[in-house]
This record gives C-alpha cells, sequence and structure tokens, in this order.
C-alpha cells in the first residue's frame, strides 16, 4: 500500500499556496504510506536547469561536485544545500550534468534535472518530512506527492517515491511492476541510467525514453500500458502539468476531482476532502487503462 | 437517546460514532442519526445490529456500512471501496457513485447505488440485491452464488465470471460476459422481479428493457468426462 497525490492548479492565483495544499493532502495519505514520502513542486521555468540532488551518506562535500561541474560544463554552477539534498542550477547542459554526478559521485542520487521542477524526499513520517523540506511555502503551478510503504526494495531515502529519470518529468506509482529487471536491462541498453533497483524508477525511466524518442506524453503513457507488467496507479508530472493512468484492471484505488480552480488526484477522497472548493467539486474514479491528463500549455 | 442524533466528523471521531450507534442498537433505542463533514472517512455506521436510520451527509471512505444488518445507511454522496461488503440485511443506499466490490460477499439487504459502481460489484454475492442506477465496471458478480443484480447502465468486461446462482439484470451494453456467464431468456417472472426490484429500489426504468444473465452452470458441475483427470 502506498498513498499518492497530486494536485494540478488551474488557477494562477493559487500558485503561492500549491505547497501548503499539497501538504493537507500528503498528511491524510500518511497511514498509506507511513515509512517515507517525497515530493515534487513544479514552479515556473527558470532560466537555469536545476539538477536536485541527495546525499546518501548526509557527508556529501557539494562544493567538489560544484567545481567539477564547472570545469565540466564549462558554465557557471552555484549550490543550495537543504538538509541531505542539494540544488545545482546552471546554464550547462544538465543532462550531462546529472551522468557526471553519476560517474564520479557514488555516495549522491540524482533526483531531478529540469528548469522547472524541485523533486525531495525523506525516510519517516511524511509530515516530518514535508516540514524539513518546507512543502508548505513552495510556489507553483502542479505538485505531486507519495508516502510509501515499502514492498518491493528497501525503506531508504533513495527508494522513495517520486522518481525522476527525464528533464522536468517525474512520476509516483501505487503498486509494483513484475518485469521491472528485464525492462531495465532493455532500458539501459538504450541509454537510461538507473541509480536504485527499486520497481518504480523504472517506470519513470521508461517515460523518460519514449520522451526523449519523440512521444507526446499520452502516447509515451500508451506505450507504458503496454509495456510495463504490473499493478499501478500512476501520477506523473511535466513542466505543463500532470496526467493519471491505472493499469487494466484497476488494482490500486485512485480517485479525481476537478473544479474551476484546480483538479486533484490521490488514492482516497480524504486527501481531497479539505481543498478549497471541492464541496463543488466534479468527483470521479478514473477507469482501468485510460489517460486522464491536464496541461498549462492548452 | 434521542430519536434524532446529530454527528460532526470535523469534531468528533469515527470511533466515537460507531461507538454511539453500536450501544444505540444495544440499548433498543434505535433512532435516526445523521453524520456531517464524513470527509472519505472509513469504516463510518459498521457493524450494525438494529434498526437505525443512518445519514451521512457527503462522501464516505472504506467500508462503509459494512456487516449491515437491519439498519437503513443512506450516503449522501460518493462511496469507497468495499461499501455495504457482507451486508446481512436492512438497506444502504448511495446517492453518488460508490468504489470498487460494492456489496461484496453480501448475504441479504438491499444496496441500492444510485449513481455508477466501479469494478468487482457484487463479487462474491451470496443472496443479497444490488440495483445500480449507473454502470458497473470490471468483473462485476465474479462468482456471484446467489441474490439478484439490476444495473440500468452498462456493465464492464468479465460480467459474472464463474458465476453459480445470481441473477444478473442488464439494460445497457455488456463488455463481455466472463467464463459460465451466458443471457438467458427474460420470461414473466423475471420482468416481475426487475419491476419488485426496481421498486423497493425506488429507481424507475422499464423493467421488460433488460436483459438477463446467469450461469451455464458448466464450470461448476462434475464433468464425468473429465474423470480421466484426477
Amino acid at each position: 500500500m502506498c498513498g499518492i497525490v497530486g494536485l494540478f492548479l488551474k488557477s494562477e492565483a493559487l500558485a503561492p499556496e500549491l505547497g501548503r495544499l499539497t501538504g493537507l493532502m500528503l498528511h491524510e495519505m500518511r497511514d498509506r504510506g507511513p515509512d517515507s514520502a517525497g515530493f515534487a513542486v513544479y514552479g515556473d521555468p527558470e532560466d537555469e536547469t536545476k539538477i536536485t540532488c541527495l546525499s546518501k551518506t548526509g557527508e556529501t562535500d557539494w562544493r567538489a561536485i560544484d567545481a567539477d561541474l564547472e570545469r565540466m560544463l564549462d558554465a557557471e554552477v552555484s549550490t543550495e544545500v537543504l538538509e541531505d539534498h542539494a540544488i545545482f542550477r546552471t546554464t550547462g547542459d544538465g543532462a550531462a550534468a546529472r551522468r557526471r554526478i553519476i560517474e564520479i559521485a557514488p555516495d549522491v542520487t540524482v533526483l531531478s534535472v529540469g528548469r522547472s521542477i524541485e523533486l525531495f524526499k525523506g525516510v519517516g513520517d511524511p509530515d516530518i518530512v514535508a516540514e524539513r523540506f518546507g512543502l508548505a511555502g513552495r510556489v507553483g503551478r502542479h505538485a505531486i506527492a507519495h508516502t510509501r510503504m515499502a514492498t518491493e526494495s528497501a525503506v531508504v531515502t533513495a527508494g522513495s517515491h517520486p522518481f525522476s529519470t527525464g528533464e522536468d518529468t517525474c512520476l509516483v506509482h501505487n503498486g509494483s511492476l513484475s518485469n521491472h529487471n528485464r525492462l531495465r536491462e532493455r532500458l539501459e541498453m538504450r541509454g537510461e541510467s538507473f541509480q536504485t533497483e527499486n520497481d518504480s524508477e523504472v517506470a519513470a525511466g521508461y517515460l523518460a525514453w519514449r520522451l526523449r524518442e519523440g512521444d507526446g506524453l499520452e502516447a509515451a503513457i500508451g506505450h507504458a500500458l503496454k509495456d510495463l507488467d504490473g499493478f499501478y496507479t500512476f501520477a506523473i508530472g511535466t513542466r505543463d502539468g500532470f496526467a493519471v493512468v491505472r493499469d487494466p484492471i484497476a488494482c490500486k484505488p485512485a480517485v479525481i476531482a476537478e473544479t474551476d480552480e484546480w483538479v486533484a488526484m490521490s488514492s482516497e477522497f480524504r486527501a481531497i476532502a479539505r481543498l478549497p472548493g471541492v464541496e463543488n467539486a466534479e468527483i470521479w474514479e478514473p477507469q482501468p487503462e485510460r489517460i486522464y491528463a491536464w496541461s498549462h500549455a492548452a | 437517546m434521542t430519536s434524532n442524533t446529530e454527528f460532526d466528523l470535523a469534531r468528533q471521531t469515527v470511533r466515537e460514532l460507531n461507538a454511539a450507534l453500536h450501544a444505540a442498537a444495544k440499548e433498543g433505542a434505535p433512532g435516526a442519526f445523521t453524520v456531517a463533514n464524513p470527509g472519505g472517512a472509513h469504516a463510518l455506521a459498521c457493524g450494525l445490529d438494529a434498526p437505525l436510520s443512518v445519514t451521512v451527509k457527503g462522501h464516505a471512505g472504506y467500508y462503509c456500512a459494512g456487516m449491515n444488518k437491519q439498519a437503513e445507511v443512506t450516503v449522501e454522496g460518493n462511496a469507497g471501496t468495499g461499501c455495504a461488503e457482507n451486508i446481512m440485511s436492512g438497506l444502504v443506499r448511495v446517492k453518488g457513485d460508490a468504489s470498487q466490490s460494492l456489496g461484496a460477499t453480501g448475504h441479504g439487504g438491499l444496496v441500492v447505488c444510485e449513481g455508477s459502481a466501479s469494478a468487482r460489484c457484487g463479487i462474491s454475492m451470496k443472496g443479497v440485491d444490488i440495483v445500480v442506477g449507473g454502470d458497473i465496471g470490471h468483473m462485476s458478480a465474479f462468482m456471484a452464488q446467489a441474490g439478484r443484480m439490476v444495473v440500468l447502465g452498462d456493465a464492464g468486461a468479465d460480467l459474472g465470471d464463474s458465476i453459480y446462482e445470481a441473477r444478473l439484470y442488464v439494460r445497457g451494453r455488456v463488455a463481455s460476459l466472463g467464463a459460465d456467464c451466458i443471457e438467458k431468456e427474460m420470461t414473466d417472472e423475471h420482468v416481475a422481479e426487475v419491476a419488485e426490484l426496481l421498486e423497493r429500489a425506488g429507481l424507475d426504468a422499464d423493467p421488460a428493457s433488460f436483459r438477463r444473465y446467469g450461469s451455464a452452470r458448466k464450470l461448476y458441475h462434475f464433468t464425468v468426462d473429465n474423470l480421466d483427470a484426477y
């Protein structure tokens, strides 16, 4: 069992409230996933690429990595440290920076790369994880978050969701995949790199690969429905929006609610119950195998 | 206990609500209860065994009115997974939509969903009657053993898979029938049965417009041709 929440703001006026509202939703999903939590917030795209990293030891020398990246990218890099996370900002190539960090810093997990996404995760009570990384104060247009009850791999911060392997793309997952080992090998042959043994990271890598091959988000998810074996409800974030999809037999719960101001999804309605204007929301359970997607660009 | 007791789950807990309902049932002082601000909370009004009337003013979470006996529980909103699971008697009514496994394993009583119910509606039903105003999801009435199900809308894939002796009536389209589930003739007896269930559910539809589905009885009877397999 895990808990998923996603919040997509149609109204720009609510942007300062994004983190607080996402936190309210995450709080309600604590007992579905008490062992760890994480969230991804999408703010307005910045000029620089942000690379969010996690130190597995808590003792990483971020300044050394910053200096190495500057040399490698031939571009300025700035570092913002928050607890065991660091965000590098640069005008250089984000994907190259990710590969470099994975290569030179075995004690670091690269959590996300993109101009919009910032991604944080931690082990323990989801409320405390949200507090540690200042979720309530975060501003943006959409966010996804996850509370985890581990079944397929260990309870470590790197195994917490969301997972991101592509630029400004991330995914949270409730369920488990049965063909992730074979799929991971196939994706590695196509140039994807993975940092954990987690099945959900493979799903994120799969989507990143399809998007890089030129698929739009809905086409990428359509391919995933054919190639991923197992049970899942996914919430997927991109720079422009978010999407929800359930496996063909809809093993794992999901509910979506929509008003003129926002779209929210969660594993259970109680996470949505505290959002403003919920009494006027259209509420439904997403159908299996059907892709639901919203975009700010549309 | 007064005849109409109001609970507000913005201020009170589910445990307090259920304790009060069970106390009222035990004292033989059944009355009416309303539950404000349910907020999708789980296990509302579970395990009741008295002719209480409970109205949930909003959306309920998982297992609302589970194991119900005698009581009448109304959800004025949507209900989560397993609403009226293992109902023995009484009436559970959902005014909105119901999530998966509505009325699962129910032995008796009536479950009404005025909106749509999702996957596995009436799974392993054992005598309960279920009337759904909208559609039902895939794998509904899986291994249904007894009871009746009336669906005014469409049914998802694999309706009545491995069904025993439940009777299924669907007015709309059936995406596909499960193993050993077949369409059967609607006789006057069946039209009258649908009319009676619609009336009890308070839903309006022409009983003659339904089609009936049930067991081909090939899966659960021993076939002597298979003797060599053992």
